[in-house]
């Protein structure tokens, strides 16, 4: 089953001048792959993550996620689709500085809110485990180090058990051992747990390690 | 809408910002304080001013004032009508200075349903005498009781006992100014000299004491029937009717009103008092200008933390849109940052602000002038703490909702890409 389908999406920077950054991007995401997106340094990566994940509305063409059609949505609808459907990880450890651990996992749900706050509190102490860094529950964010804030950034893209997990490039800013770590984390969500990623990468070791690898070059897809 | 997440963020927010809330905060609390004493104490002294004026002033006083006729013999020649008429030396015509038919008038009056309560008076000419002085003096006959509850006559009389003057004919309350000339206290006779040129001698049983010293220098009272017989008259002379009217405004539609169905003159206390309006309207004006720009100054105070805080938290907005936080909820998020402390800061401003005004309430002023009042007059009324809370929270609420507005417009991507 498909979770993101893209057809002919275009995106059109205009300042300074009119550039064409993305042309023509038709692809799909099915349920339980790992794919990575590979290419040059602005080739326009990025613009395309941020439109799938319905942050950049400006755009032509249509994007689907689990075959209905986000494109026009309004801000409302779209926050909640972020919110329920799509979990994001940034290559900076984006968390909320003031927050525990704890409470930048829980956020998402707690804004969701589906659950009981206490239900949201053993969600979110079950994913911190999954990754191995239950202890640092109590600590506030900005005291960890940058792997761990990584971690941390991992455990609340999946609190609200979202149909796909968007990355870029969130190795990154990792040495090699943390790096690897995170990419262990994703292979073992992918195989144990079905779960859809789409990660934008500059690492050919872990494109490898991916089920497949969406080259870009230019704006386009070419391969 | 899960509210609990978003006032969760928010007081997280300000605690990790505290020292600057608390500065914002204080700028609220110093504004609504002021606010507070500075109109609990200016409606204080107003309504202290007011008093003096109000309390003692009828709504329409009725009389028969002494006047030259309006037509003259001349003017009712009808050989003369077509030519030019001139009288001189006009006199007034004789006439008695009592209200005619004052008696049905009262009763006429008292059955009025705009009325609350009427006081006829018998004002009299006389003398003060003792020894071999002679000081001038107006005496007003009153119903002594009605006098009080309508007029607050008691309030003012400093020594001895209204009753006494009910109950005895042969009886006075003499002003403060009267008794300190004639060096005389209660229980003390003295002579009055009437117009006519009767002597009367009378017993004081009560000094009165306005603040005013025009007043308290001439004026004393007797009750009815000792103000008639001094001036030799019988019940029916009255001279004056003070009326207190259940509302002060009908006062002027009431006092033409009297002109017209009775032939008297009757004049209102807005026409009798015109200043006393103006003074009050001014000291109105004075405490809100200086409450509201004080609290325009909290507002920039406010305004410009929340903006600060917004600079400061730009990734926090940008993560929480990115993970599904609306537009609304960070304006939310923001705003209610501003009500919160608009809030504590406005109600430690109240506190602050009643503390205040009830130690002034406790500071002692004495003056001659205001025999009554001991201490500095204070108008507790809960209106202007309410009002007080409404202004805090309209004040933060402006300031916090343009800075709120930004962060609802931020765009998470922008933010994102700059990092
Ligand atoms: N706000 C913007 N205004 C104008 N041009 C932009 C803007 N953002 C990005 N671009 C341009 O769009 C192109 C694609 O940028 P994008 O960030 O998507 O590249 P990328 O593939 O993610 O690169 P990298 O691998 O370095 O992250 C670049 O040429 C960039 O200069
Ligand atoms: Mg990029």
């Amino acid at each position: 089953m498909e979770v993101i389908r893209t057809e002919n999406i275009n995106k059109v920077f205009h300042d300074p001048v009119d550039v064409r950054v993305l042309k023509d991007i038709s692809f799909t995401v099915n349920t339980g792959e790992f794919v990575s997106i590979m290419g040059k340094s602005g080739c326009g990566k990025s613009t395309l993550l941020y439109i799938l994940s319905t942050m950049d509305t400006d755009y032509t063409g249509q994007l689907y996620l689990k075959g209905k059609l986000v494109t026009g949505n309004s801000a409302l609808q779209l926050a909640e689709i972020r919110n329920r459907h799509i979990g994001f990880v940034f290559q900076f450890h984006y968390l909320l500085a003031e927050f525990t651990v704890l409470d930048n996992v829980m956020l998402p749900a707690r804004k969701l809110g589906a659950k009981s706050l206490a239900e949201i509190e053993h969600d979110a102490l079950e994913k911190l485990r999954i990754l191995d860094i239950a202890y640092l529950a109590k600590k506030k964010a900005r005291r960890i180090s940058g792997g761990e804030k990584q971690r941390v950034a991992i455990a609340r893209a999946l609190i609200n058990n979202p149909a796909i997990i968007m990355g870029d490039e969130p190795t990154g800013n990792l040495d090699s051992k943390n790096s690897d770590n995170v990419l262990q984390i994703f292979r073992k969500l992918a195989t144990e747990q079905q779960m859809t990623l789409l990660i934008v990468t500059h690492d050919e070791d872990f494109a490898k390690h991916t089920d497949r690898t969406i080259v870009m070059e230019d704006g386009r897809i070419i391969s | 809408m899960n509210w609990s997440v978003l006032l969760s963020i928010s007081r997280i927010h300000i605690l990790s910002r505290i020292k600057q809330s608390v500065i914002a905060g204080l700028g609220v609390t110093f504004g609504i304080a002021t606010f507070i004493v500075l109109v609990s104490f200016m409606t204080g002294l107003n309504g202290l001013l007011d008093g003096l004026i109000l309390n003692r002033t009828p709504h329409v006083h009725i009389y028969n004032e002494i006047l030259p006729s309006k037509q003259q013999p001349l003017d009712l020649y009808s050989a003369a009508e077509n030519s030019l008429s001139f009288v001189h030396s006009v006199k007034p015509k004789s006439t008695a200075a009592r209200i005619h038919n004052a008696l049905p008038l009262l009763k006429i009056l008292q059955g009025n349903p705009q009325v609350l309560g009427v006081t006829p008076q018998v004002t009299a000419q006389a003398f003060y005498t003792a020894g071999t002085i002679e000081l001038n003096g107006i005496i007003h006959g009153i119903n002594i009781q009605e006098e009080s509850r309508l007029f607050k006559l008691d309030d003012y009389v400093m020594e001895g006992n209204i009753l006494d003057l009910e109950n005895n004919n042969n009886t006075i309350i003499i002003g403060a100014g009267v008794a300190q000339k004639l060096s005389a206290g209660i229980d003390d006779r003295i002579q009055l000299v009437t117009a006519k040129g009767n002597v009367v001698p009378l017993k004081i049983v009560g000094i009165y004491q306005s603040g005013l010293a025009d007043i308290d220098n001439v004026q004393s009272y007797t009750n009815l029937k000792t103000a008639q017989r001094i001036i030799g008259e019988g019940d029916n002379f009255i001279t004056d009717i003070n009326i207190k009217l259940h509302h002060m405004e009908d006062a002027l539609p009431f006092a033409r009103n009297m002109e017209k169905l009775y032939g008297v003159t009757a004049v209102d206390i807005g026409t009798a008092n015109a200043q006393f309006e103006t003074g009050t309207t001014v000291r109105n004006i004075i405490t809100y200008a200086v409450s509201i720009t004080l609290l325009i100054v909290a507002g920039f105070g406010i305004y410009n933390i929340l903006n600060m805080f917004i600079y400061e938290k730009m990734n926090d907005i940008a993560i929480l849109k990115a993970t599904g936080f609306s537009g609304r909820d960070v304006k939310f998020i923001f705003i209610s940052q501003a009500l919160i402390i608009g809030l504590v800061g406005g109600t430690l401003g109240l506190l602050l602000g009643y503390s205040i005004s009830t130690l002034i309430s406790h500071l002692p002023f004495e003056t001659e002038a205001l025999p009554t009042i001991k201490t500095y007059p204070v108008n507790f009324n809960p209106a202007y703490y309410f009002i007080g809370v409404v202004f805090a929270l309209s004040a933060t609420f402006f300031a916090g909702y343009l800075p709120a507005r930004k962060a609802e417009q931020i765009d998470p991507v922008d933010i994102i890409r700059g990092q």
